[in-house]
């Protein structure tokens, strides 16, 4: 449905040559930490933000220069921006009256939209005696009664508790999948991300990242950056070196198959990515799986029920360290020291303390070249798309 | 006791505030029920001594002065047109103000502040001569010209900072709807910004309601006269005898419109209108 090169610059590039082709129906999200250029991206599609080069085509038609109102697009704002002098019924019903609709049109489409998202009682109310997550819903019902080419999303769920974003992440998801309206959907977080997207965008800086589904940006992320993003708790960095098929980390050395070495032979020093989950105490692991062992002394064990999580310190090279602490900043986190953090069963009796016998797949095992940070047994074909300026070095 | 004292303490304060404040209305009001000849007398009480209570006299007299009609007349027509065009205007100029980035905006706010601070008086009589050339002495729009530069100022600088509070996203949420600017303008931003522009209109309309020194200098008949000046050209039926009580009853009526005006604005400044718009 959309073919979209832009770039925008007054400049500073805050959206940089990117590209994203959305089908009809899909539900495409951007994310990527603050300062990416996401929203802005959101707002040159509805047409609130002029677009400096490249196309804006929704089908078929190229749509840079037409105002907002032309779109046909329907969007919810971060802070809703509800008309605090129109009742609920009137808010909603606002977009049809601007188009002229008969009385009986609005009330019918307008009763409809209100049924959907359980507004009945509330539609005589002003919106300044509603909740946060029934303002959220009268936004949504705004948008919900045109019949827009596409919703847009931006950061809606921000502004709810914790609980509430839940209940309305699932919501946003059912109303998508009823309506089947192509909805690009602007976030921060990756869990939102990764729960509500049948394709992810992750940016970084104004640069398309990686575009793929969530399950292939949980396991191909091509460069440290997504792989660091995507995910909770986030990746493990580590330095590794490769000599052979034999990888040799902080806490000794494991193997990786063959075609893997392959890929990865004579490029010296390396960064290691291993999510915590790959990882698990020895003892509880079935001896027939493949995969090797490593000792180490646990720090902390943060013990969860169902799960654990224990945390190793570890000392990095300094080239590796830069790296990560480059990384932590693009990712809005703060420098933290290296450590590992381990995934274990909620049965492992290791303790802190404990000098810990930990299993490790290898086969989830990604290897970055540590001077531009792509992936190097990336497997291209469950990757989605990785457009080629994202793996150029990041500067600074 | 600390409660019922700040209690007393309140109720204390209001009251001296409102006999300063009141005192001077109601003598008015009670000077306006007694007799000429009483007042002429002198007659301090401040209820009217037996056979002095002049009842509604006054007031018929003074509803039944032509010029004192016709006064009226003007002031109610002068203050209402200078204070819809002058709303209207500001309106649209701060609107401009709050939201548009043009060279020479800050020269515009200074200069309506400067016109604002500018005495009145020193334009008095650079305006009779001006327009006794161009012949708008003594006619409406004579006096709603002057009015209307003196209240714009004040309006645009009440209404910029009202459009200022409106989050941008009313707007963007509006023309995303499909609203023209000009729709998104009409239909969301002002009536978010209702309470700031009747603030403007009862300012504006303070102003040339109560206005003498124009009103005195730009008229010289019935035409265009206002009641503030008409009131010290009201010498009744005895030219040697000021008729106090008289004029103590045309002040009075005089004043019923601005209470009215007030009665009727006040109800629509209600603070925190946008309340609900946006989260936090």
């Amino acid at each position: 449905m959309k073919n979209i090169v832009k770039k925008y610059g007054d400049g500073f590039p805050a959206v940089n040559d990117v590209s994203i082709d959305i089908a009809d129906g899909e539900f495409v999200i951007l994310v990527g930490p603050s300062g990416c250029g996401k929203s802005t991206l959101l707002r040159m599609i509805v047409g609130l933000e002029d677009i400096t080069s490249g196309d804006m085509v929704i089908g078929e038609k190229r749509v840079n220069d037409l105002a907002p109102r032309d779109r046909n697009l329907a969007m919810v704002f971060q802070n809703y921006a509800l008309y605090p002098h129109l009742s609920v019924y009137e808010n909603i019903a606002f977009p049809l009256r601007l188009a002229g609709a008969k009385d009986e049109e609005v009330d019918a489409k307008v009763r409809e939209a209100s049924k959907t998202l359980e507004l009945d009682e509330h539609l005589e109310r002003k919106p300044a005696n509603l909740s946060g997550g029934q303002r959220q819903r009268v936004a949504m019902g705004r948008a919900i009664v045109r019949d827009a080419d596409a919703f847009l999303f931006d950061e809606p769920l921000s502004n709810l508790d914790a609980k509430l974003r839940g209940q309305m992440r699932s919501e946003i998801a059912r109303l998508q999948k009823k309506l089947g309206i192509t909805t690009v959907y602007v976030t921060h977080d990756q869990t939102e991300a990764m729960t509500l997207g049948d394709r992810v965008a992750v940016l970084k800086r104004g640069l398309l990242q990686q575009l793929a589904s969530p399950r292939e940006l949980y396991g191909n992320p091509c460069n440290l950056f997504v792989a660091g993003f995507i995910g909770s708790p986030p990746m493990n960095f580590l330095p590794a070196e490769v000599d052979g098929t034999t990888v040799t980390l902080p806490f000794g050395s494991v193997q990786i198959s063959a075609e893997k070495a392959e890929r990865v032979a004579g490029k010296g020093l390396l960064i290691a990515g291993i999510r915590p989950e790959a990882f698990e105490d020895a003892s509880v692991v079935d001896s027939g799986r493949e995969g090797s062992t490593f000792r180490a002394t646990v720090e902390v064990v943060e013990w969860l029920g169902n799960e654990a999580y224990a945390y190793i310190p570890f000392e990095a090279p300094p080239e590796v360290q830069q790296q990560l602490q480059q990384l932590e900043r693009d990712l809005d986190g703060e420098s933290l020291r290296t450590q590992l953090v381990v995934g274990l069963d909620g049965s492992s009796r290791i303790a802190e303390g404990d000098e810990a016998e930990i299993w490790v797949d290898t086969s989830k095992m990604h290897l970055f070249d540590p001077s531009t940070g792509e992936n190097l047994t990336i497997d291209h074909d469950h990757a989605g798309e990785v457009p080629a300026r994202a793996l150029e070095p990041t500067p600074g | 006791m600390s409660g019922m004292k700040q209690k007393i303490g309140l109720v204390v304060g209001v009251g001296l505030i409102l006999v300063w404040c009141l005192l001077p209305v109601v003598w008015i009001v009670s000077l306006s029920f007694k007799d000429a000849v009483a007042v002429t007398n002198g007659s301090p009480g401040f209820f009217p001594a037996d056979g002095a209570f002049a009842g509604l006299d006054n007031y018929r007299d003074a509803w039944g002065n032509d010029q004192f009609r016709r006064a009226i007349v003007n002031s109610l027509g002068i203050s209402l047109i200078s204070t819809t065009l002058s709303v209207i205007l500001a309106t649209l100029a701060a609107y401009a103000i709050a939201r548009l980035e043009f060279r020479g905006k800050k020269l515009v706010l200074t200069t309506a502040l400067a016109i604002a601070m500018f005495p009145v008086v020193s334009l008095v009589s650079p305006l009779f001569d001006m327009w006794r050339a161009i012949g708008l002495y003594d006619t409406w729009p004579g006096l709603i010209i002057p009015y209307m530069s003196f209240t714009l100022p004040l309006a645009i600088w009440t209404l910029s900072a009202f459009f200022r509070e409106i989050p941008w996203e009313m707007e963007q949420a509006a023309q995303v709807d499909g609203a023209t600017s000009w729709q998104a303008f009409r239909k969301v931003i002002v009536p978010l910004a209702a309470p700031g522009v009747f603030t403007a209109a009862i300012l504006t309309f303070f102003f040339a309601w109560n206005d003498f020194v124009f009103g005195i200098t730009l008229t010289s008949t019935e035409a265009a006269r206002p009641i503030p000046a008409s009131l010290s050209f009201f010498v009744g039926a005895d030219p040697f005898n000021r008729p106090a009580s008289l004029l103590a009853a045309g002040a009075v009526i005089a004043t019923i419109p601005i209470v009215i005006i007030v009665l009727i604005f006040q109800r629509k400044i209600v603070a925190g209108l946008t309340s609900g718009a946006v989260k936090g």
